[in-house]
């Protein structure tokens, strides 16, 4: 079992024929990724590591039956292909262009109210169920097939704490880059509750940072509806307010909100044991299971 | 990105927002001369991107030739929280009898940008902000449509401002919002809209936040980023293409990708250390880049030891330890103690590589820090 995607999910690749679009439909189909489509407007016909390319999403979609995309379009167009997307029938969206602008996001949040398509992203590293399927560009080889799902805003703090767990044979479920931006589609509370919704997840790692409010959301979301443990980490403690640490949304604002204490406070108070380093989410963990 | 106040004032007066007289001045007789020219009592205003000028003392009123070439020694010059004075806003000193709060932001956790009005403006709005939240009234804006006239006449009758002010305080409410979509803003905000003792409206600062993400849609104001630049290793990452912040500390931190350098930091804290700064080189670990991040991090005084954290992912650890040897080889001599972890997709290959007698290699980011820390505390 898993969330979202396993090997049976068809996947379109919108921008396929650009440097990053191209390598990592490489690698996904080296993973095991069922990429049955990929599209770039003007180049429908062609076809990349095989697959065949389409001018619009909705011929891909039509013509292979695909149920997901992966975006790798360029920030200044990103937008509008992720709006492409959730013109069709596809059931997930996933987003990994950085730097999209933010009221580009905005509106299409706006538009994600509307429909069923879920998007997951911007700004993230992808989803991976271990094993059979990968869309996005975490790095397959450090995953491995499990019980515990992982939720995070970050990519490589991500494959760091998965390191931790597949070095102490703890496998994972499938794990969930929710995306550094202030305005992301999936939140911490949407794939949490999957992964209570799964049956074979035994316990959740949560990787939160500074900037916004949506971890303290999540512990009460955590505290008055999950069964299934959850071990948290937040990064960020020695941010200074004002200074934006990377990711558009990891800002602590100078009134002091979204700061990790409250943060690591929210957690607690939910019941959720939060490392002071990695290794100590994966000691977590361990003692969960 | 953000503008200095005589920036944002200026995009502000050509929008049509009424602004008091002003004009921008480097040196101590240009200040006077200017006075002269806006007419006394005039307010001296640092231009740096410092919260708290006026308390910091970077806003100083003057009545006459005077006190106005004495703000003017006083404040050009001035160390300002870290940054130093090189200009000031020479501005007509307005006679006020009340003091707004307008502002446009995007609200984060709605994903919908919001328009906020109060009659408690000045100095000490993040005060209200936090302990009397009720006394800012906010809208909601849907993006797609924009703000509908009726919701600026809303959120200006929600709070409080008096009905013979109400039409022209939404109308700055409105054009703030148009300027906000306009130039993809993240912010922008009046604080204080002065109400004048002779009923007009007036805005006594400026501020304009614009989404990096979104510069390239704006040459005009992208322009406009070199003379606010700050701080000159800031400047440049910024060159480089980093993502960088500096710091007070003296430990300094390289890593790739956002949450596992703050991660960095925060571990350096945690055993005892200091972070100099926050360095993300980002994918890949290329030689070039690799190099430029050192140069970075070393020409800060500051630093005494580096921490070099890889997680190779789709890069393997191979490639990334070639990149950091070469990168190494490129510096005649390594002027600080550097330690590097590499992980991930064949890390132990990568630690073979890497040339220990240039840095030292530690196999987990526990380790690698508390050496590095160790080795800041000695070189101190």
């Amino acid at each position: 079992m898993s969330i979202l995607v396993d090997e049976d999910t068809r996947v379109v690749v919108q921008g396929i024929t650009g440097g990053e679009g191209k390598f990592h439909t490489e690698q996904m189909i080296e993973y095991g990724t069922n990429v049955v489509a990929g599209t770039s407007p003007g180049k429908g016909g062609q076809s990349v590591a095989g697959v065949p390319v389409y001018d619009t999403v909705e011929e891909a979609v039509e013509a292979e039956d695909a149920d997901a995309s992966v975006v790798f379009v360029p920030p200044a167009f990103a937008a509008d292909a992720i709006f492409e997307a959730l013109d069709t029938s596809l059931d997930l969206v996933v987003a990994i262009t950085e730097g999209i602008p933010t009221q580009d996001m905005a509106k299409v949040n706006k538009r994600l109210s509307e429909v069923d398509t879920r998007l997951q992203g911007p700004n993230c590293p992808g989803i991976i169920t271990p094993g059979e399927a990968k869309l996005g560009i975490l790095p397959g080889n450090i995953f491995s097939d499990g019980k515990v799902g992982l939720v995070s805003r970050s990519g490589t703090l991500t494959y760091q704490v998965v390191d931790s767990l597949t070095q102490r044979g703890i496998g994972q479920t499938t794990a969930i880059g929710i995306g550094g931006d202030p305005i992301i589609g999936t939140d911490f509370i949407d794939a949490l509750e999957l992964f209570e919704n799964d049956e074979e997840t035994e316990a959740v790692v949560m990787c939160g940072e500074i900037g916004g409010e949506d971890e303290e959301e999540a512990a009460a979301y955590i505290a008055e509806n999950m069964d299934t443990p959850v071990a948290g980490f937040i990064a960020g403690r020695t941010a200074p307010p004002g200074k934006r640490m990377g990711h558009a949304g990891a800002i602590v604002s100078g009134s002091g909100t979204g700061t990790a204490q409250s943060k690591i406070d929210a957690l607690n108070d939910a019941g959720v044991p939060v490392g002071d380093t990695p290794e100590e989410v994966a000691d977590n963990i361990e003692d969960i299971l | 990105m953000r503008l200095h106040e005589y920036q944002a004032k200026e995009v502000f007066a050509d929008a049509g927002i009424p602004t008091p007289p002003s004009a921008l001045a480097t040196t101590v007789d240009e200040v006077v001369e200017q006075a002269a020219e806006v007419g006394y009592p005039v307010a001296v205003k640092a231009q740096v991107h410092v919260g708290g000028r006026g308390k910091a003392g970077g806003i100083l009123l003057a009545e006459n030739e005077d006190e106005a070439r004495e703000a003017a020694e006083s404040i050009l010059g001035m160390d300002l929280k870290g940054y130093t004075v090189d200009k000031v806003l020479v501005e007509g000193a307005v006679d006020f009898v009340n003091e707004l709060y307008v502002g446009v932001t995007m609200d984060r956790g709605e994903g919908k940008p919001v328009a906020m009005v109060s009659t408690e403006g000045g100095v000490d709005i993040e005060e209200v902000a936090e302990e009397t939240p009720e006394a800012i009234a906010r809208e909601h804006i849907d993006p797609a449509f924009g703000m509908h006239p009726y919701q600026a006449r809303k959120v200006v009758y929600d709070a409080g401002v008096p009905k013979e002010f109400a039409r022209d305080v939404a109308s700055v409410l409105t054009t703030l919002y148009d300027l906000w979509e306009d130039s993809d803003a993240s912010d922008t905000e009046i604080n204080p809209l002065m109400i004048t003792s002779d009923d007009e409206v007036v805005a006594a600062d400026a501020v304009m936040n614009i989404d990096e993400d979104a510069l390239f849609r704006h040459p005009d104001l992208a322009e406009m980023e070199d003379e606010a630049a700050g701080d000159e290793l800031e400047a440049k990452a910024n060159e480089y293409g980093f993502d960088y912040v500096r710091l007070d500390g003296n430990v300094g931190i390289i890593g790739n990708g956002a949450g596992l350098v703050m991660t960095t930091l925060d571990l350096v804290d945690y055993y005892g250390g200091e972070p100099a700064n926050f360095l993300d080189i980002g994918g890949g670990a290329k030689a070039e880049r690799v190099a430029n991040a050192l140069d970075m991090v070393f020409s800060d005084e500051n630093v005494d030891a580096v921490v070099f954290n890889i997680f190779g992912g789709i890069t393997r650890g191979d490639e990334v330890a070639k990149g950091i040897n070469e990168a190494l080889g490129r510096f005649d001599e390594i002027p600080k103690p550097v330690v590097v972890r590499l992980a991930g997709t064949n890390a132990a290959e990568g630690r073979e590589i890497l040339n220990d007698e240039l840095v030292t290699v530690e196999e987990t980011l526990e380790g690698a820090v508390q050496r590095t820390v160790e080795y800041a505390e000695e070189e101190e």
